[in-house]
């Protein structure tokens, strides 16, 4: 006999690493603010409307940037599809999870990128993840933005090859680092063409051609610009004129497609043989028949829907200029997508912010670290086409009371 | 170029670095003592990387908890 009963055993608790991160949610609590990360929409009014704690807000951080969810065929195309399909597909892409709206939805992307292949996952997320985790693998090297999203990250994280980060947007830090892969290694570039932080976008022209000059692959993650940058609304990378230089472009459907979904198109020609062997795709369900459906419906809408695009050029343009005029630092100096990021003094001022503009009827995002570059607290608005040009003027009424309530300009 | 080289090479680049001004020796940890952010870790990481031409891919980064552990591993990858 010992002593060593189960009472005696020093327990660790695997929580005791996320103290920090409670205790800087306490503090944060503690000054009284609304918790900026568990907001309810009580009920959602419209792509730019919801009530939120009983009364009506207007919505300004939902990345629905052409306000699809609410179109009428989007709508009509979901019922339908959930009469004649059912709920869900309860299978795999690879074994029962394949229904004709899934090939649909991939046909509908082919020909709105004028692309040979296209893969859909379930999320976006999971395409970041399952492509990169399974194109790059050991003794391959992966050169990526060092301000990528969390989905290219943990990609990376999941496969096996040497992972090179390069300063933010910086093509001459990238080119250096490609030149010193051994010989013989295979490279993938991951760029995106909005960087959703800050709203800023890449120099995809450039630093695509140094990558091809240096024998890479190319990865763009478009999921902040389909549907609303280049001619047809097909990302940064159409226009810069390089979207034929890039080997897979990423995006998602739960951005401007309006419902939820991630997926790759390529002309790469063995494209295919990824449903088989990339793991995120294969081990898990595949979206529901009436996800699949909005999403085809919708995705064919944006390819004929240029004034939209205008009208939420105009947006953006609008609030940007107001909100500078009104003396907010903001994340870009000229409007370069629909995000509009706006640079808050801390995280407390700025959970300040975020609640006196809820309390005049706005809702835009609360971004902070990690998630953030540079340790910025941001508040970041997304804008949406549907955006009416005197919902804009209201919002910047509202930024204007609270910003000068709390002190921020 | 040798250990020694090496060592007296990186220790002139981590200087800026050095806000704090912490006696640095092979034990000293980036991360525990001389409580580097990510945005500095990779400044650094580039720094380094441009003055030696080479690439500390994140994986190698991961193994590289003193500032003995980083001469060692570069004195290693300039070959």
């Amino acid at each position: 006999m010992n002593d060593m009963t189960p009472n005696a055993i020093a327990k660790t608790d695997l929580f005791s690493r996320f103290d920090p991160l409670i205790q800087q949610r306490q503090s944060l609590l503690d000054t009284g603010v609304t918790d900026p990360f568990s907001l309810v929409m009580e009920k959602v009014l419209s792509p730019t409307t919801a009530i939120c704690s009983g009364r009506e807000t207007i919505l300004l951080g939902t990345y629905n940037y052409m306000g699809m969810t609410f179109d009428p065929d989007v709508i009509a195309a979901g019922k339908r599809a959930l009469d004649e399909f059912g709920a869900g597909t309860t299978g795999s892409r690879v074994l029962n999870g394949t229904y004709a709206g899934h090939r649909a939805v991939e046909d509908a992307l082919k020909e709105f990128y004028a692309m040979d292949h296209a893969m859909v996952f379930s999320t976006g997320y999971q395409a970041n993840l399952g492509i990169i985790s399974t194109i790059a693998g050991k003794g391959d090297y992966i050169v990526l933005d060092i301000d990528s999203h969390a989905s290219i990250w943990d990609g990376c994280k999941m496969g096996d090859a040497e992972v090179v980060p390069f300063k933010h947007n910086d093509i001459e830090a990238m080119e250096k680092r490609l030149k010193r892969i051994p010989a013989g290694a295979g490279k993938l570039v991951i760029l995106e063409g909005v960087y959703s932080m800050l709203g800023d976008i890449a120099p995809l022209r450039e630093m695509i051609r140094v990558a091809k000059e240096n024998g890479a692959m190319v990865l763009v993650d478009e999921a902040h610009s389909l549907g609303f940058i280049g001619p047809n609304g097909r990302g940064v990378a159409e226009d810069q004129g390089v979207l034929d230089e890039v080997d897979f472009v990423i995006g998602t459907f739960s951005k401007s497609v309006g419902t939820v979904g991630g997926f790759c198109v390529s002309n790469h020609p063995k494209f295919e043989i990824l449903r088989l062997v990339c793991r995120p795709y294969v081990f898990t369900a595949s979206l529901p028949p009436s996800v699949v459906a909005t999403a085809a419906t919708s995705i064919r809408k944006l390819m004929h829907a240029g004034e939209k695009r205008a009208h939420l050029w105009e947006n953006s343009r609008t609030l940007h200029k107001a909100l500078r005029d009104l003396g907010f630092p903001l994340g870009t100096s000229e409007p370069q997508s629909a995000i509009i990021a706006v640079i808050m003094p801390d995280l407390e001022r700025g959970a300040m912010m975020w609640e006196a503009l809820l309390r005049e009827g706005l809702y835009v995002n609360l971004a902070r670290p990690p998630a953030t570059p540079a340790g910025m607290t941001l508040l970041r608005c997304s804008l949406c086409a549907e955006h009416t040009a005197e919902q804009v003027q209201v919002i910047i009424g509202m930024f204007e009371r609270a910003g000068r309530a709390m002190g921020i300009i | 170029m040798d250990r020694a080289a090496t060592a007296e090479k990186i220790a002139q680049q981590i200087e800026p670095f050095n806000k704090k001004g912490v006696a640095i020796t092979e034990e000293t940890s980036f991360a525990g003592d001389l409580e580097w952010d990510s945005l500095t870790v990779m400044d650094f990481v580039a720094a380094i990387e441009d003055e030696f031409d080479i690439i500390i891919s994140m994986n190698q980064q991961a193994e590289i908890e003193t500032y003995g552990q980083l001469i060692d591993a570069v004195t290693k990858l300039q070959g």
